[in-house]
């Protein structure tokens, strides 16, 4: 960025308004562009870009420590509850959503304004310097950071050579070394002066530019991307429409009908636990085997989704991004009919698949019923006597629901949250000591509910997987972006531009004449202090120049 | 064979290896604290500091007319330092062998939770400093340097330990394998890069108040100290802009988006925009100096609070802390 000094503000007033207007003695006035000028130099200037910098830093830090809705919104819910002065002050300034609140993105969009500001002279002076021939030699090259000054060996290889003999070698030696050379005729005679490193200037400017791209990429995934999660029994399906999924998130630009209506079926799905003493109960596979149709009447093809390996179909990746336990569940009503028999999908709650889930079963007579509860797949009583999961794997699975009941309800065609419910209208049915009941089910175990409401059966379980489907178009742009801003980022860094001259004195005088070897000047500069080197580097092209081996070093 | 046995066994040794090579730096600094400092020496650390010298002090005492007395402390000085170092070597290939022989036990790479990144990333620190004492004369940041290594090693084998076992599903991957080895190569010039700015912080207080004595003496001038630092970030900046960037491209293989702010990458980001102001400040008037050199060490301390805070602290994806 630029290392823009604030010009004083009056000065560019006086340039812009020529009329000598008097205002209070020591207060120049700013007139609108002079204003805008005075902002954008402000805004452009190095120093607002660090200030920018640190306060992106900054914001970013809240969205990582207070719980944020797009992340975990149920931590969200629960902040809110634990905190009911404090949370509705957080909601306000959007600290539950950090990243897409007004202030965080009013940093990084004056971050980026700054960039491009930066950016923007930058190029112009870069395109400048490329055109450019090396600056001309400098008079006095003792001065220089380093110097080396050594007399032509007389009867080397190069020992009869000219001034301009030198000079040529001098040219193609530093030519040989990438240096862009030009040769200087002034007052003192002719010199050779040579530059290289501009590739510094490119990568920085490279790695500027690949931010804005990144930028892009982000914008065009935010704008077209959509992703969606959907729970699938293992042996159902899924097809890709908006109306399968369980949530769905999407840019602004993005339209349903863009979904490809590909189909994927979960055949089978296996799931593997740490046995051994360490890290018990951690996962160690998850493992999906499944039918994809790419649209409707194309082949199936059989395929595996794990993590770290999703599905390509029609540009939508498939996740497999989680798990759980879904019981399998006959009730018979009063009459003796099915009302209902299948898996419900129960949520995990904890690492040990403690799940929790409804079984509504509206269609029972006389009564409809609902069963809330929890799954455990691996049962233990603990120490305070109630049941709990001690295993994620199904070792030995119960059902716990308490049961209710109440008169048919319509049909009122409204959705409902599957996974709550809703007593209106219903009451929790009672046992025999009054207390509410509780029913207690293992596989293949039945029960009769009281009142002839019906007998609730557990026929076993199956496992659910999560599908997350989603397409993130500008990805390819936002990757390939990252690429060249870390190539840019190294050739800024490692690039070191230098510059070298190099002068032939006269012959050193003697006695007899001027038969005495030439001198040879070769100074260096070095215009990045990233890496070292310079002093060995412009000595030994002193030594090339004089026809002296590297081994037989002259201390200058 | 029990590797997992050997792999503990050689890191807890190496931790008080370590701790010995420790001491020894530290009575080097102590030596160098009863040692009167001449102006023509100071001079003298000065130019060698420019040339890629072997670190070697031996030579000023012979010249020396102060007498016997420096001469003698000079070469205990020597002798601690030279104590220290190889301390560092043998510690070094310690804990080389043990974080070998826990990948060994394993089965994969050894950075699947903090007990092994943390090793791990040692083992680089330790190396980069040895190559930089071997190739550029670095010796005098033996004492922050194994001071580091003690205490991350330390914690590493009490606090972090966890017995060997195998990896979660999520980071089966070959991702596993680049990311976290970028990660732990720039976690280590980072925390180099850190140390220096330290020293180049109190170097630098010394060098304004005109007095610049003891060990402080003899290491090189703050301006040759900040070229260091900023050689160390200048390497290990684009390694982490790679992390992070490998990062996110497993997280799109992983959880199927490449940016989620998760703690952990939000973290990362902050860690690296600290950094990037480091770069900027170094090149702004008014701001290179101290100044980068608190920001650098801000930059560590984001660095650490990713690592530590993050995976102790806030729940995320990133939770394979195992501790």
């Amino acid at each position: 960025m630029t290392d823009t000094q604030t010009r004083p503000a009056g000065e560019s007033y006086q340039r812009e308004d020529p009329r000598p207007e008097r205002a209070g003695p020591d207060l120049p006035r700013l007139g609108l562009r002079g204003t805008l000028r005075f902002l954008w130099a402000q805004l452009t200037s190095m120093r607002t870009a660090l200030v920018l910098l640190f306060a992106l830093a900054v914001a970013a830090i809240p969205g990582s420590l207070v719980p944020q809705r797009k992340i975990s919104p149920i931590r969200v819910d629960d902040f809110l509850e634990q905190h009911p002065t404090l949370g509705p002050i957080y909601d306000h300034v959007g600290l539950f959503s950090v990243y897409s609140s007004p202030w965080f993105s009013a940093v990084y969009l004056l971050l980026f304004v700054s960039l491009v500001g930066c950016i923007v002279p930058r190029v112009n002076v870069y395109a400048k310097a490329l055109r450019a021939q090396p600056p001309r030699t400098p008079r006095h090259l003792g001065r220089l950071p380093a110097y080396a000054r050594t007399e032509l060996v007389a009867d080397g290889p190069a020992g009869a050579g000219t001034a301009d003999d030198v000079l040529d070698r001098a040219v193609t030696e530093l030519r040989r070394r990438r240096y862009r050379v030009r040769v200087v005729e002034d007052a003192t005679g002719r010199s050779v002066a040579a530059e290289r490193g501009y590739l510094r200037e490119a990568g920085n400017l490279v790695f500027h530019v690949s931010l804005l791209f990144l930028l892009l990429g982000v914008a065009v995934g935010a704008l077209w991307g959509y992703r969606g999660s959907s729970v699938v029994i293992v042996g159902q399906g899924f097809s890709n429409s908006v109306t399968q999924y369980d949530d769905l998130t999407a840019g602004g630009w993005f339209k349903a009908s863009s979904l490809e209506p590909f189909n994927v079926v979960v055949k089978d799905f296996q799931v593997r636990f740490e046995y051994g003493p360490v890290q018990t109960g951690a996962a160690r596979l998850f493992k999906a085997d499944v039918a994809v149709t790419d649209a409707p009447g194309e082949p199936t093809e059989s395929k595996v989704l794990e993590v770290n390996h999703p599905l390509h179909i029609d540009g939508s990746t498939v996740h497999l991004i989680g798990h759980g336990y879904a019981p399998v569940v006959t009730v018979k009503d009063g009459k003796g009919d099915v009302a209902f028999s299948g898996p419900v999908v129960f949520l995990p709650q904890d690492g040990n698949f403690t799940s929790a889930g409804v079984i509504k079963v509206p269609d029972a007579r006389p009564q409809r019923i609902a069963l809330q509860g929890f799954f455990l797949p691996s049962t233990v009583v603990n120490a305070n006597g109630a049941p709990a999961s001690a295993f994620p794997d199904a070792l030995n699975p119960e059902l716990f629901v308490n049961v209710w009941a109440g008169p048919p309800a319509p049909e009122t065609g409204k959705a409902e949250n599957v996974y709550t419910l809703d007593t209106t209208g219903m009451t929790q049915v009672k046992g025999d000591d009054g207390a509410p009941l509780r029913v207690a089910l293992k596989p293949k175990q039945g029960v009769t509910l009281p009142d002839g409401m019906g007998t609730v059966q557990l026929d076993g379980w199956s496992r659910w997987v999560k599908l997350q489907v989603g397409d993130s178009p500008g990805a390819p742009v936002a990757l390939g972006a990252i690429a060249f801003a870390v190539a840019g980022l190294c050739l800024s860094l490692f690039v070191r531009p230098r510059r070298v001259w190099v002068r032939v004195g006269g012959r050193t005088p003697e006695e007899d004449g001027d038969t005495g070897p030439r001198v040879i000047e070769v100074g260096g500069l070095d215009r990045a202090d990233a890496r070292g080197g310079l002093t060995d580097d412009v000595d030994e092209l002193a030594d090339t120049l004089a026809g002296r081996s590297s081994d037989e070093k002259v201390t200058t | 064979m029990n590797y997992g046995y050997y792999s503990s066994a050689a890191l807890v040794t190496s931790v008080v290896v370590y701790l010995l090579a420790f001491f020894a730096h530290a009575a080097e600094w102590a030596t160098a604290r009863q040692v009167p400092v001449a102006d023509e020496a100071v001079e003298r650390e000065l130019v060698t500091a420019g040339a890629p010298s072997t670190g070697t002090t031996a030579p000023r005492g012979a010249s020396a007319a102060a007498g016997a007395d420096e001469g003698l402390a000079d070469r205990r000085i020597e002798q601690f330092s030279r104590i220290g170092v190889t301390l560092t070597v043998a510690g070094f290939l310690l804990s080389l062998f043990g974080v070998v022989c826990r990948g060994l036990a394993a089965g994969r790479g050894p950075w699947g939770n903090m007990f092994e990144f943390t090793t791990t990333a040692m083992v680089f620190v330790v190396a980069a400093y040895l190559l930089m004492v071997w190739r550029a004369g670095l010796r005098w940041l033996g004492l922050p340097v194994t001071l580091l290594a003690t205490v991350a090693n330390g914690l590493a084998v009490t606090v972090f330990y966890v017995a060997v076992a195998p990896l979660v599903p999520a980071l089966h991957s070959v991702w596993f394998l680049i990311h976290i080895t970028a990660a732990s190569i720039s976690a280590a010039a980072f925390n180099v890069g850190g140390l220096l700015s330290i020293l180049y912080i109190v170097k630098k207080r010394a060098e304004d108040r005109g007095r610049v004595s003891g060990y402080l003496a003899r290491i090189p001038s703050s301006r040759r100290i900040d070229l260091i630092t900023y050689r160390f970030h200048a390497f290990a900046f684009p390694l982490w802009t790679f992390t992070v960037a490998a990062g996110a491209i497993w997280a799109e293989y992983a959880w199927g988006r490449y940016w989620g702010w998760d703690p952990k990458e939000t973290w990362a980001l902050v860690t690296w925009v600290i950094y990037a102001c480091y770069l900027h400040a170094r090149s702004t008037a008014g701001w290179r100096g101290t100044k980068a050199a608190v920001i650098a060490i801000v930059g560590l301390a984001s660095f650490w609070f990713n690592f530590i805070g993050v995976n102790l602290l806030v729940s995320g994806l990133h939770s394979y802390a195992g501790v």
